[in-house]
């Protein structure tokens, strides 16, 4: 099971040619993705993987019926990439590109809000559903399949719990990373109500940090789902004013402290871990636990 | 990226905003010089990253050149919110009728911009908000429209402007929109914005916060840059494009991605342990980039030992190792470092670094807690 995509999923990739998207797409493919063609202005009827490569995201879309695209274009022309996905009717858009502005962001968060498109990232690894597909850039050989949700702000870390769970034994169903910038399409709330809706999901790991509000908005709406939770966040002892590496990652003023993160998932009867093993112990428990 | 009111104002003057005349002065005799041009009452601002300049004494009036060389230097002596003064901005001073409030900000959770506008400025926007925010006019821009004329006239009403002023404050409104768009800002926030005897609506003050994202755009704000930021360490790292951040301890962090680096500092201050850093190399990083990062994470003389966290996805361990060993032949590192690497070609990186000196750890929280022994030489019971 697991949510948004699964081994049918007709995949196409944005900037097919490009150094990362090369590398990437034959990634994708050796996991068993199904990826079934590219775009890449002017390069429009050359080959790549044996698969077709076209000028426009229409005409792919067009000709292959892909239901969902990946984004590897450069910053100053990614947020274009995503109008383009957009306008073509492809429903799942996944954009790993780190750095664009975030003006174009607000146009393009604009857009794939008002046509009703699932929008991951920007500045994401992307999305796996484990041992069926993965669009984006997630080892592919970290995941084990199970039913454990894992949504998350962060790349690298997001692989470290998915690899000490897959090392203790705890299997996955999807592993979102949702991105570190400030504008993102999907939130933690928005992934939730996926899981919540997927029989293959029994319990959600969400891995936070500071910045933003959208570890407290996921915590006002954790009551009403019938999936428990866990969660973590990165940045405890992160100084305010000072942006992390992210984008998105700054204490600002009093918005954004991980003390409000790690109260808001409290009072939602969440626990949030301190350390990665103890997160891992604490999704064991929980699995084991009658529901 | 936060950039100083003078460099704002002067990003506001191109923009056909008007300013008080001045200029920024790096000492106090250069400070006197300004005012002498000037000729009247002058007012000398702090150049500082920090709200409360008024209140920590870092805003000073003036009556004649000499008052404004000894306030300068008073200022140029003064540390606010931590951070040491290196300019002051020289200007005239305002013929005050009334002071105004005007932001354009970046609403993340709402995806749009959010104008603020208020007619009780001059004080900080948080505090208005705290006691009276009915007295504070929002709403958000949809970004396919911007700003519109009757957005612009429904402010004039909250506000209280009238006819010609209510002309002249969406003038400086809509000057104030396209600044804030055609720069790729977070935030252009004007407070106060001052209403002058005269009848002119002047910026008397300024915040920009600049979208780094958005620097292919305006390549010439790098000079703002450098020229805005206050460590040298940062400098440097930045220009090499390495997210690096300096703190206050002495531990040295050196991993792969944000989360993951954050999560690190984490780890050793639970062990009891001060990072000197964060640092981010990347993914997918070759050597050559772990050796400057190496470099620059050592480049701070506190640093007492370092701790390498690197989870191999993309990134590969054998590489991260190569550039670990480089940037020693290179600098002869002589405090004690615990390594850490894990995931894609684990056991080729380790291999590299068996006959090293360096200490390895097999977890994260495990080389948090070594590189925190190693240094203090006591290990703190958790």
């Amino acid at each position: 099971m697991g949510i948004l995509v699964n081994k049918n999923t007709r995949v196409i990739v944005q900037g097919i040619t490009g150094k990362e998207g090369q590398f990437h797409t034959r990634q994708m493919i050796e996991y068993g993705t199904k990826v079934v063609g590219g775009v890449t202005p002017g390069k429009g009827g050359t080959r790549i993987f044996d698969l077709p490569v076209f000028n426009s995201v229409q005409e792919a879309a067009a000709v292959t019926q892909a239901d969902a695209s990946v984004i590897f274009v450069p910053p100053p022309y990614a947020a274009d990439g995503i109008f383009e996905a957009a306008e073509a009717g492809i429903k799942v858009i996944v954009c790993i590109t780190e750095g664009i502005p975030v003006h174009d962001m607000m146009k393009a968060y604009r857009v794939v809000k008002e046509k009703g498109i699932v929008l991951i990232g920007p500045n994401c690894p992307g999305i796996t559903t484990a041992g069926e597909a993965k669009l984006g850039i997630i080892p592919g050989k970290i995941f084990k399949p199970g039913n454990i949700g894992v949504i998350s702000r962060s790349g690298t870390l997001t692989y470290e719990v998915v690899n000490s769970l897959t090392r203790a034994g705890l299997g996955q169903s999807t592993c979102i990373g949702i991105g570190g910038d400030p504008i993102i399409g999907m939130r933690f709330k928005d992934g939730l109500k996926l899981f919540d809706q997927d029989p293959g999901t029994e319990v959600v790991i969400l891995i936070g940090e500071i910045g933003g509000s959208d570890e407290e908005e996921a915590a006002a709406e954790i009551s009403k789902l019938r999936i428990p939770a866990a969660a973590f966040i990165a940045g405890r002892t992160a100084p305010p004013g000072k942006r992390m590496g992210h984008a998105g990652a700054i204490i600002s003023g009093n918005q954004g402290t991980p003390q409000s993160k790690v109260e808001a998932f409290q009072r939602a009867g969440v626990s949030v871990s301190d350390t990665i093993p103890q997160l891992i112990e604490k999704v064991r428990e929980m699995v084991k636990a009658p529901v | 990226m936060k950039i100083y009111e003078y460099q704002a104002k002067e990003i506001l003057r191109k923009s056909g905003i008007r300013i008080p005349i001045g200029k920024m002065a790096k000492t106090a005799k250069s400070a006197a010089k300004v005012a002498e041009k000037l000729n009247k009452k002058v007012v000398v601002k702090a150049q500082v990253h920090s709200g409360g300049r008024g209140k920590a004494g870092g805003i000073k009036l003036a009556e004649n050149p000499q008052a404004s060389q000894d306030t300068a230097a008073q200022i140029l002596q003064m540390r606010i919110g931590g951070l040491k003064v290196k300019s002051v901005l020289v200007e005239e001073a305002l013929n005050i009728s009334h002071e105004y409030y005007l932001s354009f900000a970046l609403d993340r959770h709402a995806g749009k911009t959010i104008v603020m506008a208020s007619a009780e400025g001059g004080v900080e926007i948080e505090e208005v908000a705290a006691h009276s925010p009915g007295k504070i006019y929002k709403f958000h821009l949809d970004p396919a429209y911007g700003l519109m004329d009757f957005q612009m006239r429904r402010t004039c009403e909250k506000l209280g402007l009238e006819h010609r002023m209510a002309k002249e404050f969406s003038e400086f409104m809509k000057r104030l929109y396209r600044t804030y768009t055609e720069n790729d800002c977070v935030l252009a926030e004007i407070n106060p914005l001052v209403l002058t005897a005269e009848g002119n609506f002047l910026a008397a003050d300024a915040k920009m916060d600049l979208d780094e994202n958005a620097l292919f755009r305006h390549p010439d704000f790098l000079e703002l840059r450098e020229a805005s930021e206050d460590d040298p360490i940062e400098v440097e790292a930045h220009k090499k494009k390495i997210p690096y951040v300096r703190l206050e301890g002495s531990i040295g962090i050196l991993g792969n991605g944000a989360g993951l680096v954050m999560t690190t500092l984490d780890m050793v201050s639970r062990e009891g342990g001060k990072p000197a850093n964060f640092l981010d190399v990347g993914g997918g990083s070759n050597w050559e980039t772990v050796k400057n990062s190496l470099e620059i994470v050592l480049s701070d003389k506190k640093v007492k030992g370092v701790f390498i966290n690197i989870f191999g996805g993309i990134s590969r361990c054998d590489e991260v190792a190569k550039g670990i060993l480089e940037a020693d032949k290179a600098l002869n590192i002589k405090i004690p470092v615990v390594i850490r690497l894990s995931g894609t070609n684990e056991e080729e990186g380790r291999a590299l670094l068996a006959a090293s000196r360096f200490a390895s750890a097999s977890t994260m929280e495990d080389g948090a807690k070594k590189i925190v022994e190693l240094i203090e030489g006591i290990g703190k019971k958790v």
